[in-house]
């Protein structure tokens, strides 16, 4: 087997893109989760973004207003959900799973003039001295934006959630929700804005497949990707830092398998392409073996419906 | 709207107007795998359809299921079609091989069209497009335009219809380059835009300068156009995605065929046949050559084309050694299309092993 | 002002009549939204609810229905137990998958022998493999703590590799051109499960549904087993009390929606669908969940939920070959009336009551949540 051909630098380049959607949309379920709201319609509010990100950037030309866009998008969506589930108190899986059935054909039908269009590009950062240093240049510093955005996100995030008041109200929220809801705190409206959050920062993600990754409108086009972003998020057992190994583990095995092939290493495909979520199940085992850490992350309201009947 | 029909109908029989003669207008049904809108299978048999209604206007009906998923679905759409009064219907994925006879079975007065398959009977005839004539005038110019001698080349599933297509187009590319050397990857799906273009990334990344694919979305090209290198348009033409990169497309063209088909049942000559057809017939369509491509290339691959669409040339003429290096075909030899039909090896000289 | 208050137990009388205010409210937002598609919503509207039941084919759609909701009510019922203590299974669609493949190999495994005992075991087979899919989120839950909602999702996307791999390998059949796909079972009279009463849809699946929800009611309203799932959802403290082994629990939760997944994919595998393929599964497995829950994991719940589910399926393909509506437009239909169902719901378990505003006061009393997982 020759591995020589394989280029870690360029793997990693690679990677870093191919993991960069479902980075954006696991990082806002993150916040949702810790706010004690489970939403499973990740993939519906994904497409979503791609369908409004990919019309607006192209309607008016500039792919900014696109992401905006795609966050309105999803943030929307997410309201349909915040509404039925916080307001309407409905089962929030059955609810998630039906919003991802909305998504999928409401995207459908608003992308149906959308089919077979080219998207403006994207401007990626190109710092002329430093993309030319070798290994980090390219690996760092060579990127579209949304990268570096969504890494900035990630980072906003474990500050938010870690170091400010509001962040900690959210957590408590997430914890117990009778409590916090004692203590005064607004429970449903934070959990709204949490959920909206969500819905934006999965809309995101869906807009970086249809306007970055890929870049094109089709039908389906997030194939699976918000589910990917739900494991993430328990696989990085709700620590925000966790989840960009996570995320980069998992593009990274995919982008492993597609390059081993390309060289021409005899790989047994088929069942390589198992491999990613094969190997997800083995490091939540191993990380929930340890069952103190889980349990201290884990939102104890997780999933649960909250009514206050004062 | 009735009314306003019946008044044409009215009309057009008074006038003595030949052709509708006041008849019911035929239905013709569809049913797709996919959504119309994946740009690619499902895309191009709508196109068939919209061309029947432009070409016979009132006379014909149409209607169409899509994304239906292949199995019990398939046979009660099938079924819902018939009973409303279609009278001709198109199936157009493999997997609806069964439900179509077990549907045809019920209707004995109905006709049905199943592409890609290959079980008859009095009221269902087969079709499909021998695509890997047309993958063979691809290989010949990613022969000529490759830089690298790295062709790229994202396939789907090992299946026949894929196989035959590496062969053919490695065949082509190797006889202009002898150097040339194929890069396969195994996307192991039609359709996941992001995969397909992660393979893509993963080919250019070992030096592939020409990208040319079975899988049914545009990203790959999305990716030739923003790398600058070059890639063919798979299924429909996808110029729209990469002006630059697109060297030329294999198009899965049924309007000819859906057209004659409608005809003969409007003529009452409709009979159960098996129909293969290629470049010759026009069902396998060459896209336009891009500008880009030297004209000594374009010249030789018109003319490749000529050839195999006249029947002087064949994608795989012996001597053809299989990949182990045992013959296949002697010299002059012409391959059966029985062995085509259910390939399940690489040509001589193809790197990596089938996956099974 | 308005505000909600728990009732102490579910309104009879609402339970009935909210599906039929969220169906209504779906017609009109359905309505509109295939107006604004430019379709006639009237026309449309009649195609998905009224022809299947009541209009000219409608023998042949009922039919039809009742084979759809079979497969969907079998998968609901077992998750429903599971969703009762609290224990999350929602890779369903592996469990069924494995099911179908289990089953099918056994029954192509004896090709073309024809003996009488070829499908039982197939039966058998079935449930076997979809039980053993369903033991892996239970061990690891048991043993490691693992999640059992991630590692049953994960697991669907592997079992879909498996299936294609078995599509192109070992359970390819071996006259079928290099085709990916099985043998069809339909025509292997031992391994089919035909129409029992030929243009009934009654085939063993369907049978198996209806028993199941009856044996589902048994089991969760007069057998021991049912209490101790409830009070483990309900009150996991005092199930502890009450000497209930969690982990008996999930064995036997897990187990029990996993067989009834993977029997509901054998029945498909041998029946209707007739044949292992790459794109055999279709979602059941996830529709199911939204299915339990409009039954409000109640067992005649679930069979009405499952029939409303296939009557949108059928009413939705007629709709788009008649009235040429697009697939995404069904789709959407039917997420809207799963939004407005789970909405509407709401008014079974809570009344709403207008008040007054008052100031709100300084400091808020501890109060009393309803907590429903």
């Amino acid at each position: 087997m020759d591995f020589s051909a394989l280029s870690p630098v360029a793997l990693i380049a690679s990677l870093m893109v191919a993991s960069t959607p479902i980075l954006l949309a696991a990082i806002g379920e993150l916040v949702v989760e810790k706010s004690g709201v489970l939403n499973l319609g990740v993939e519906g509010m994904m497409i979503t973004g791609a369908i409004f990100g990919f019309a607006i950037s192209v309607e008016t030309g500039s792919p900014w207003l696109g992401l905006v866009a795609a966050m309105v998008g999803g943030a929307g969506m997410a309201l349909i959900f915040g509404i039925l589930t916080q307001v309407f108190l409905s089962n929030q899986v059955a609810t998630g799973l039906a919003l991802t059935l909305f998504g999928l054909g409401f995207s459908a039908l608003v992308g149906q003039s959308y089919t077979g269009i080219k998207p403006p590009p994207f401007p990626r950062l190109d710092i002329p001295a430093l993309t030319e240093i070798p290994y980090i240049g390219k690996i760092l510093l060579n990127h579209d934006y949304m990268v570096y955005i969504s890494l900035g996100l990630v980072l906003a995030v474990w500050y938010f959630l870690r170091f400010t008041r509001k962040g900690l109200i959210l957590r408590s929220i997430g914890e117990n929700h009778t409590a916090a809801h004692a203590l005064g705190y607004k429970v449903i409206r934070v959990r709204l804005l949490a959920i909206m959050f969500g819905g934006a920062c999965a809309g995101l993600g869906g807009a970086y497949l249809s306007l970055i990754r890929v870049p094109q409108w089709t039908e389906g086009m997030t194939a699976g990707a918000g589910w990917i972003a739900l494991a993430l998020v328990v696989f990085a057992s709700w620590k925000p830092g966790r989840l960009i190994i996570g995320a980069y583990l998992f593009g990274g095995v995919t982008i492993l398998q597609l390059n081993l092939q390309a060289v021409g290493v005899n790989i047994p495909v088929a069942y390589l392409s198992m491999a990613p979520y094969v190997i997800t199940i083995l490091v939540l085992v191993i990380i929930s073996s340890d069952r103190k850490k889980i349990s201290l992350n884990a939102p104890a309201s997780l999933g649960r419906v909250f009514h206050a009947s004062n | 709207m009735k009314i306003f029909k019946r008044m044409a109908a009215g009309a057009v029989l008074a006038l003595g107007l030949a052709g509708a003669s006041g008849a019911e207008p035929l239905k013709v049904g569809f049913i797709y795998v996919g959504p119309v809108g994946d740009l690619g299978w499902s895309y191009q048999h709508d196109l068939g359809r919209q061309a029947i209604e432009a070409h016979f206007g009132d006379q014909v009906e149409t209607s169409y299921v899509e994304s239906v998923p292949e199995g019990s679905d398939a046979e009660r759409v099938l079924t819902q079609m018939a009973r409303s009064g279609t009278k001709l219907i198109f199936t157009t994925s493999f997997g609806y091989m069964d439900p179509t006879l077990n549907v045809a079975a019920k209707f004995p007065d109905v006709k049905f069209e199943h592409a890609t398959g290959y079980k008859r009977a009095d009221n269902v005839s087969t079709y499909s497009g021998r695509f890997y004539e047309g993958r063979t005038v691809l290989g010949h110019i990613a022969g000529h335009m490759t830089k690298t001698n790295t062709i790229g080349y994202i396939a789907s599933y090992p299946i026949p219809e894929v196989v035959r297509g590496i062969n053919s187009a490695y065949l082509a590319a190797k006889a202009v380059n002898p150097d040339v050397k194929f890069k396969i990857v195994w996307a192991f799906t039609w359709f996941d835009p992001g995969k397909e273009a992660d393979a893509a990334n993963a080919l250019i990344e070992q030096g592939a300068d020409v990208i040319m694919q079975h899988t049914d979305s545009p990203a790959a090209m999305t990716i030739a156009e923003g790398k600058g290198i070059y890639a063919f348009g798979q299924a429909s033409d996808m110029m729209q995605f990469g002006p630059n990169a697109r060297l030329s497309s294999i198009i899965d063209n049924w309007d000819p065929y859906y057209i004659s088909r409608v005809q003969a049942v409007l003529d009452g000559t409709w009979v159960s046949t098996d129909t293969w057809d290629g470049i010759g017939a026009g069902m396998t369509g060459i896209g336009e050559f891009n500008k880009n491509i030297p004209d000594a290339v374009k010249a030789s691959a018109a003319k490749l084309k000529d050839d195999l669409a006249s029947g002087a040339v064949h994608s795989f003429t012996g001597p053809i050694n299989k990949q182990d290096g045992s013959p296949w075909l002697a010299a002059g030899e012409i391959a059966d299309d029985g062995t085509l039909l259910g390939m399940d090896f690489y040509v001589e000289g193809i790197e990596g092993e089938l996956p099974k | 002002m308005f505000r909600l208050e728990a009732r102490p137990q579910a309104s009879k009388t609402w339970i009935v009549l909210t599906p039929i205010l969220a169906v209504v409210a779906t017609m009109f937002a359905g309505g509109l939204l295939f107006a604004a598609l430019g379709k006639d919503p009237v026309a449309s509207i009649q195609l998905i609810f009224w022809d299947p039941l009541f209009g000219e084919f409608a023998a042949m759609d009922r039919v039809d229905i009742l084979k759809k909701a079979g497969p969907l009510i079998l998968i609901a019922l077992g998750l429903s137990i599971g969703f009762r203590a609290g224990i999350w299974n929602i890779g369903a669609e592996g469990q069924y998958i494995m099911g179908a493949i289990c089953g099918a190999a056994v029954g192509l495994a004896f090709y073309p022998m024809e003996a009488t005992f070829i499908f039982p075991l197939m039966v058998i087979a079935g449930a076997l493999g979809g039980w053993a899919w369903a033991m892996i989120p239970a061990f690891l839950k048991n043993r490691f703590g693992t999640n059992e909602i991630l590692v049953s999702l994960m697991l669907v996307y592997v079992a879909e590799h498996f299936l294609s791999q078995m599509s192109l390998g070992l359970l390819k059949n071996p006259e079928g051109r290099g085709f990916p796909g099985s043998r069809n079972l339909q025509q292997y009279a031992s391994a089919s499960n035909p129409e029992l009463f030929p243009g009934t849809g009654m085939h063993w699946g369907v049978i198996a549904a209806l028993v199941a929800v009856i044996a589902a009611y048994i089991l969760m309203n007069r057998h021991l087993t049912g209490f101790q799932v409830r009070v483990t959802g309900e009150s996991p403290r005092a199930a502890a009390f009450a000497g209930i082994i969690p982990r008996r629990i999930v064995v036997f939760c897990l187990g029990t929606s996993g067989a009834l997944a993977g029997l509901a994919g054998l029945f498909e595998v041998s029946g209707p669908a007739g044949q292992i393929s790459i794109d055999f599964n279709q979602g059941y497995g996830f529709t199911a969940i939204i299915v339990a829950f409009l039954g409000r994991l109640n067992p005649f719940g679930i069979l009405l939920a499952g029939l409303l589910m296939g009557l949108t399926y059928i009413g939705g393909n007629l709709a788009e070959q008649a009235a040429g509506l697009p697939a995404a437009a069904i789709q959407a239909f039917q997420g809207m009336l799963l939004f407005f169902l789970l909405a509407f719901d709401l008014l079974s378990n809570y009344r709403i009551r207008r008040v007054r505003r008052r100031v709100v006061p300084q400091v808020t009393e501890p109060t009393a949540s309803q907590e429903t997982a």
